[in-house]
């Protein structure tokens, strides 16, 4: 039985890159990196992925059924992902733009949407698609419309220029790892949530570029790094969330707790016994023996002036590892410096995510230039029960 | 062969082999280890009712069963395999063939865990029945001798530290640092400080137990990430310690083979914060004799007798460790202490003070009589020879590994390394795809292997490599060679190594299967029960 992956591919996506321009939102921006001479990627990255998969599948399978472990594709026309199918050696049935599609370069942001939404509603094991930040934000709004939880997991293959959302692996090839691995079921392959992310639509403030949280899509995630375990090992996340979250019972004790966007900040609502809200920063009342509640969901900036002092947790964002200024404006300096300040901060995080920074220190961007100071040095992370890490943090 | 010696004369007796038939037949430059495969069932599932391998000899008629406490008295024999004794040699050699151990292969992959040679000798010292005939409930009187080893390795170890007492009693490593967390916590009850100091600090690259073990003796922990250039923070400690803080439990080389130069430093902060500080000496491979844990101002510190000392690890025991403390913290050692009062040996179980035993009786006696025969063999200057040794070893190795493409040395980048080295293949994985796992299982098809880094993998696609004292120039070539021929597999033929080993009889272990206690067994009894779904009383 083989498995269905759709495909979508921007392929206007990372073309300013190359040519020096921020990326490729809107059709001057577009027509300018086309006049620079910026040549398409994505197609080629995705076919790359593609065949990543293929290779992959094929290695797993008992020999007598390689040959009908090729994955079945669903995908859009021409340079959306048949030409890529093409090249791939995949076959691929066309669910959008069958004669209908744009000349060469000339699909836009509601191809991507209608394309999205043609290929979950056929239903596929997986989603993969080419593409940006601005990309992502197009597949999440086409699968948003379907309500609840999206139809089907996705996994970015990178080709856009600005990638601030962690829906996306680390390269075509990886992405095509991850898929096989997702399509097998093997090795226990998880889903976890990733965050949608794009720089403010306000473009660069203050010099600064800002960022915003769009929301959450489910992508496969494979544990490259938590492979041969040898005694002593970490353990796996579910568990580091529990100790993450009685730790953070009790530190706040019977008391008020602002709890910022990410999935640490998500599973550790759920462990305390609340559920919260995806993108927006939360109100909760903690009391030790009993299920935390949410007092206000999505609160803003006023909202959480107004409900008086509390605990902050707040997680990294992202894969860059923002702690302030990212997808939690609403955690301002002022709301920082109303509740005590870093001494009232909880950062959380599981060791494995403070792994996979690599050595990057944590980011501060609040805006507020003597806080982020104040902030900057060593930030205690709480790791689990009775365990912290202290990283680096910058401006 | 027969047609010759028919031809052949008792007047000629030259062969008629040519010299090109009778030579040995040339090797290829890498070798092409096959592994076998038995397909042997388990021993459990072996023989037939009523076989024998020895005849145990009929209980003396007098011994009547009321002499036999009845807490010792089976209801029912023991369900036990029923062999004669080829088919039990049998079956071991079997086993033994379908293993890569380390009296195989050119064991330098398995970093941090300092698999040296263990020398065969000192396992003849403790099969002799001098010491394998002993039993641990003898009077002291009858085993002076046994005493008098474990006396005397003591004093070595305390030479070899620096410190002024040393407790052999833990059965490894982990539980001789557990033990010396547990004389902390007992020296800060003993202060009435202990409600106050409740942290341990350690860094990241220390080795893990040191944060499981205080977490287990009840502590919080405070974990140091590296510095931007790579070593242990000194800032993030000066943000660490505090009146809560109990301790440093620190590894030095780090499980990096980096060697924190500011050590010293790091010892004054924390005692100047009324903190104490433990050594994670489990290897201590590269430093013998060349510097001290006493010297650098530590109040414990702890040694993997079956590391540095070269006794076998005993696939995770029973090992053995050694805890070495200050005359401060003496009192709170793991009991029984063996004394000496200039004539007679005797063993010292009233320690009011004292943590308790680690494990029954004196520890894993078998493995004090092995480290103590090594450091006998060797004298001072020997240990010292083995630690420059293993350094030059290692450094040799690393030079020849970096011109590896696709490899790169995280962390205080450009630094000499001490005794091991964590490599990272993060820029072959992003060039081929291949997973440093990947490579590590390709190398079993040339006869070695090697471990990646505990978890979570901070190095990115990381390989520990440490090759101690034992390896020749040759041997290290031969593993170099090997790296870099698998390496270029990865860009060449990538999908050889995805689906390495190709000659090895198990293919492929699933780590998830490590992961659920649920599945676990470890006995014939828990594999009915868990995997088979017996119903055992
Ligand atoms: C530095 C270090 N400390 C402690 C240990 C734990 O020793 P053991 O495995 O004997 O418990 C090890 C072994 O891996 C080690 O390398």
């Amino acid at each position: 039985m083989s498995s269905r992956i759709g495909l979508v591919v921007n392929p206007v996506a990372g073309l300013g890159g190359r040519v020096g321009l921020g990326g490729t939102d809107g059709p001057q921006v577009l027509q300018r990196a086309r006049e620079l001479g910026a040549e398409p990627l994505a197609g080629v990255r995705a076919a790359l992925a593609l065949r990543e998969v293929r290779a992959r599948l094929a290695a797993a399978a008992p020999t007598r059924h390689a040959g009908t472990s090729a994955p079945r594709l669903l995908t859009a026309a021409g340079e959306m992902g048949a030409e890529a199918a093409a090249s791939a050696d995949l076959d691929a049935r066309i669910v959008y733009g069958a004669g209908a599609l744009p000349a060469e370069g000339g699909t836009s942001a509601a191809d991507t949407v209608a394309a999205v939404r043609a290929i979950a509603a056929e239903g596929v094991d997986l989603l993969l698609f080419a593409g940006g930040d601005g990309t992502a934000r197009d597949v999440l709004a086409a699968l948003e419309a379907f309500g609840g939880r999206p139809p089907c997991p996705v996994l970015g293959v990178p080709t856009g220029v600005k990638m601030h959302s962690a829906v996306f692996a680390v390269s075509a090839r990886a992405a095509g790892e991850a898929a096989a691995a997702w399509l097998r079921r093997d090795g226990g392959v998880r889903l976890r949530d990733a965050e949608v992310m794009d720089r403010d639509d306000d473009g660069v403030r203050d010099g600064r570029v800002a960022s915003r949280l769009y929301g959450w899509l489910p992508v496969p995630d494979v544990p490259v790094r938590v492979q041969q375990r040898k005694t002593g090992s970490t353990a796996p996340v579910p568990e580091a969330f529990g100790g993450i979250a009685a730790e953070v019972a009790e530190r706040v004790g019977d008391g008020l707790l602002f709890l910022g966007p990410g999935t640490t900040t998500r599973a550790v609502a759920a462990e305390l016994g609340a559920e919260t809200s995806l993108t927006g920063v939360d109100v909760l009342a903690l009391s030790p023996g009993k299920p935390a509640r949410v007092l206000l969901a999505d609160a803003s900036e006023e909202a959480l002036l107004g409900a008086g002092p509390a605990w902050i947790a707040v997680s990294p964002i992202g894969g860059q590892g923002f702690l302030l200024g990212r997808g939690n404006q609403q955690i301002s300096p002022r709301v920082l410096r109303a509740c005590g300040g870093r001494e009232r901060l909880l950062v959380l995080c599981t060791e494995a995510k403070l792994a996979a920074l690599g050595g990057r220190p944590l980011l501060l961007d609040t805006g507020d230039e003597t806080l982020d100071a104040e902030l900057a040095g060593h930030v205690p992370v709480v790791t689990g029960r009775r365990s912290t890490s202290l990283y680096r943090v910058t401006r | 062969m027969t047609a010759h010696h028919e031809q052949s004369t008792a007047s000629s007796p030259v062969s008629t082999v040519s010299a090109e038939d009778a030579r040995i037949a040339p090797k290829p430059r890498l070798r092409r280890f096959h592994q076998a495969s038995w397909d042997e069932d388990l021993i459990f599932d072996l023989g037939s009712p009523g076989e024998r391998g020895v005849l145990v000899p009929r209980p003396d008629p007098s011994l009547t069963p009321p002499e036999i406490p009845a807490a010792l008295r089976r209801a029912e024999p023991p369900a036990l395999p029923e062999m004669a004794q080829q088919q039990v040699l049998r079956h071991y050699l079997r086993l033994s063939q379908e293993n890569l151990g380390a009296d195989l292969n050119i064991d330098v992959g398995q970093g941090t865990c300092t698999m040296k040679y263990s020398p065969k000798v000192n396992d003849q010292f403790v099969r002799d029945p001098r010491i394998a005939a002993l039993h641990p409930l003898q009077d002291e009187d009858t085993v002076q001798g046994v005493l008098g080893i474990v006396h005397a390795l003591e004093q070595l170890l305390k030479e070899i530290s620096g410190m002024d007492r040393v407790s052999l009693q833990p059965g490894a490593g982990s539980a001789a640092i557990y033990a010396n967390v547990a004389m902390i916590r007992a020296y800060f009850e003993a202060r009435g400080e202990l409600d106050q100091r409740d942290e341990v600090i350690t860094t990241i690259f220390s080795h893990p137990s040191n944060a499981a073990c205080a977490k287990t003796a009840g502590f919080k922990v405070i974990t140091l990430h590296p510095d931007a250039d790579g070593y242990p923070d000194i800032e993030a400690l000066k943000a660490a310690v505090g009146p809560r803080t109990a301790a440093l439990l620190i590894t030095n080389p780090e499980d990096t083979g980096i060697y924190n130069p500011r050590i010293e430093e790091f010892v004054r902060i924390v005692h100047e914060a009324g903190g104490l500080c433990s050594y994670d000496q489990a290897n201590a491979n590269g430093i013998l004799g060349i510097t001290r844990a006493r010297d650098a101002g530590f109040d414990l510190c702890h040694f993997n007798l079956h590391k540095t000392f070269s006794t076998p690890h005993a696939c995770g025991g029973p090992a053995a460790g050694a805890c070495a403390v200050t005359a401060e913290l003496a009192p709170y050692l793991p009991r029984p202490t063996v004394e000496f009062d200039g004539t007679t040996y005797r063993i010292d179980d009233d320690r009011p003070e004292s943590v308790g035993k680690m494990r029954p009786f004196l520890g894993v006696v078998p493995n004090l009589v092995r480290a103590y025969a090594w450091i006998m063999s060797l004298g001072a200057e020997g240990l010292r020879a083995a630690a420059e040794t293993a350094v030059l070893n290692n450094n040799y190795l690393l030079h020849k590994v970096r011109q590896i493409p696709g490899v790169s040395v995280p962390y205080a980048e450009g630094r000499p390394r001490v005794e091991q080295v964590r490599y990272s293949w993060q820029q072959l994985y992003e060039d081929t795809g291949v997973h440093s796992e990947e490579l590590g299982l390709r190398a079993a098809d040339f006869g070695t292997h090697y471990w990646t880094s505990h978890h979570p993998y901070v190095v990115p696609e990381p390989m520990t490599l440490e090759p101690t004292e034992s390896y020749t120039r040759a041997d290290l070539d031969e593993y170099a060679a090997i790296l870099t021929e698998v390496a270029r597999e990865a860009y060449e033929s990538p999908e050889t190594v995805r689906t390495a080993p190709h000659r090895s009889t198990v293919h492929r272990a699933r780590p998830e299967s490590l992961e659920d206690p649920a599945t676990w067994a470890v006995s014939w009894r828990a594999y009915r029960r868990k995997i088979l779904g017996e119903g055992l009383r």
